[in-house]
């Protein structure tokens, strides 16, 4: 399986010198549902371009399966690492939904029934399903967002990096970011997914790194990064614990990140 | 100060039905008014509306009236606008000059071409950036910045122009808590000015700080509209697509949960405070 490391990774960015990665020293094990949070400008974006060799490291390295990312061409990670990006525009080319999500999975190889299935498992995700012959550019930016997602679902990657994927989507669009995540770990995949959204991080993930000027200043389970002992560190870098665990924190009731936790321990108190 | 829509239809060239059924609101001066709704129910075509660019930029069919401080604009031509509106698209990609090296001349770029005398230009630019807390990027390359300080610095850019009308397309998507209230600050010291300003999100928590008023979108039209605590709070809003505010949500949860009655008084009077 597919297993990753950071090990003292620095980034300094050529143009402008900005050293957007400070030391960064991180694994995650094949499987895990990581989310990556920090303020605007933490390096988060900048880190996660290394898995798949889109930047490589000014020092330090990556690794992939014990193996430095240095050594694979971009093409070759592209088979064990997805990335979507943020803005989906920067992704779609092709003239329908169907030929969006056809192109990556066609490019690993995959042919006939194969590629077929995974077409369509990944339209069905995504909700998109009856869209297959829509050109890209007649969705609204939400849906455009959601089939950059599916086209990077279809390749099957075992590591799928999803960079603020519910940013713009509404309540349904939430909904079916959270149910793919959940699909995808079902089938053993490792997820990665920035984000600002802490009610999402907290439901959906079982880790979170926190990014501040470049360096992991907090990295565990949301009960803990979202404990009342965190929230110092937390605010350091401009994030606010979500709701639930402010106001479990207020009744005295322990760690409650979701909205679940904190109902429980409310009826365990009473 | 104010902005009305009077009756407004738009349809997108080539598009088979219209984008926006008939949408009436009236902004007061000063006064903040939160736009929610699905993906797709308008929300977008809705701001480019209410800015004067569509149709004018943006091309399609309009029927209804566009006024800013009882004038219909439809006559004015786009420049006659710029200094008067403001528009803040969701995407900074999309805002951002392309042309300028710094972060201050990019807020800069807008003040400097309303031709304002120089040492006004610079008050405003540095006012602007002082908002929203982002002098430290002023040297910095806007290309070269992160997603999010991109948006946080196309909304500086429309600051500095101080405009008396002001439209925002979900403009926190991308940023941090401590952005997110940064913006609404500054959108609530620029509508305490006078301004009337519209904002388009998703971020509900937010709408509930900043709006006196919300409307609701629905497949192009206003499925609700009214104070922003009741529209916020209407039990309808899940089935618009929106999420309520997570106070709102949490109570809803717990009422469902069964709760002991004790409990639940505990959860209420912790949301209140």
């Amino acid at each position: 399986m597919t297993e990753l490391a950071f090990e003292s990774v620095a980034h300094v960015y050529r143009a402008g010198g900005v050293r957007a990665l400070d030391g960064v020293d991180l694994r995650i094990a094949s499987g895990e549902r990581v989310a990556v949070v920090g303020q605007n400008g933490s390096g988060k974006t900048t880190l996660v371009r290394h898995l798949n060799g889109l930047l490589r490291p000014t020092s330090g390295r990556v690794l992939l399966d014990g193996t430095d990312v240095a050594s694979h061409t971009v093409a070759e990670l592209a088979r064990s690492i997805g990335l979507v990006f943020q803005d989906p525009d920067q992704q779609i080319f092709a003239g329908s939904v169907r030929a969006e999500v056809e192109f990556g999975p066609r490019n690993l190889g995959m042919r006939g029934s194969q590629l077929r299935s995974a077409v369509d498992e990944a339209l069905e995700a995504v909700g998109l399903s009856g869209e297959a012959r829509t050109n890209p550019y007649d969705l609204g930016a939400s849906r455009r967002k959601l089939l950059a997602m599916a086209s990077v679902l279809a390749m099957r990657t075992p590591v799928l990096v999803l960079d603020e994927p519910t940013t713009g989507q509404d309540l349904r669009g939430v909904a079916i970011v959270r149910s793919a995540v959940d699909s995808a770990h079902a089938a053993g995949r490792t997820i990665i997914a920035i984000s600002h959204d802490m009610d999402f991080v907290a439901s959906t993930f079982d880790r979170v790194v926190v990014m501040r000027a470049g360096r992991v200043i907090l990295d565990g389970p949301p009960a803990s990064v979202f404990d009342e002992r965190s929230w110092e560190v937390l605010r350091s870098t401009y994030l606010e614990p979500p709701l639930p665990s402010r106001l479990g924190a207020r009744l005295g009731l322990g760690p409650t990140p979701t909205d679940e936790d904190l109902i429980r321990a409310l009826k365990a108190s009473a | 100060m104010t902005l009305t829509l009077d009756g407004v239809r738009y349809r997108y060239a080539g598009a088979a039905r219209p984008a926006l059924g008939e949408v009436s609101l009236e902004l007061a001066a000063g006064e903040v008014v939160g736009v929610v709704g699905a993906s797709e129910s308008g929300k977008t075509t809705l701001c480019l509306v209410a800015s004067g660019l569509a149709p004018r930029t943006v091309g399609g069919t309009l029927s209804g009236r566009l006024l800013l401080d009882g004038t219909d604009v439809a006559p004015l031509p786009i420049h006659a606008l710029a200094g008067r509106i403001g528009i803040v698209f969701s995407s900074p990609a999309t805002q951002l000059t392309g042309v300028t090296g710094t972060v201050y001349e990019e807020v800069a770029f807008g003040p400097m071409n309303l031709g304002l005398p120089r040492p006004e230009v610079i008050a405003r630019t540095e006012s602007a950036l002082a908002a929203l807390g982002i002098e430290s990027l002023a040297g910095r390359d806007p290309a070269l910045l992160s997603g999010g300080q991109q948006q946080l610095v196309s909304i500086c850019g429309l600051l500095a122009l101080r405009p008396a009308h002001l439209v925002l397309d979900e403009p926190t998507a991308q940023l941090d808590p401590a952005g997110t209230r940064l913006v609404a600050d500054a959108l609530s010291r620029l509508a305490a000015e006078g301004a009337s300003i519209l904002v388009a999100e998703q971020k509900t928590d937010l709408l509930a700080l900043l709006c006196r008023r919300v409307v609701a979108l629905d497949a192009g039209r206003v499925a609700l509209a009214g104070p922003a605590r009741s529209v916020l709070g209407d039990p309808s809003l899940d089935a618009l697509g929106v999420s309520p505010p997570a106070p709102i949500r949490l109570a809803r949860l717990a009422a469902g949960a069964g709760l002991p009655p004790a409990a639940a008084r505990r959860l209420n009077e912790a949301l209140a405070s």
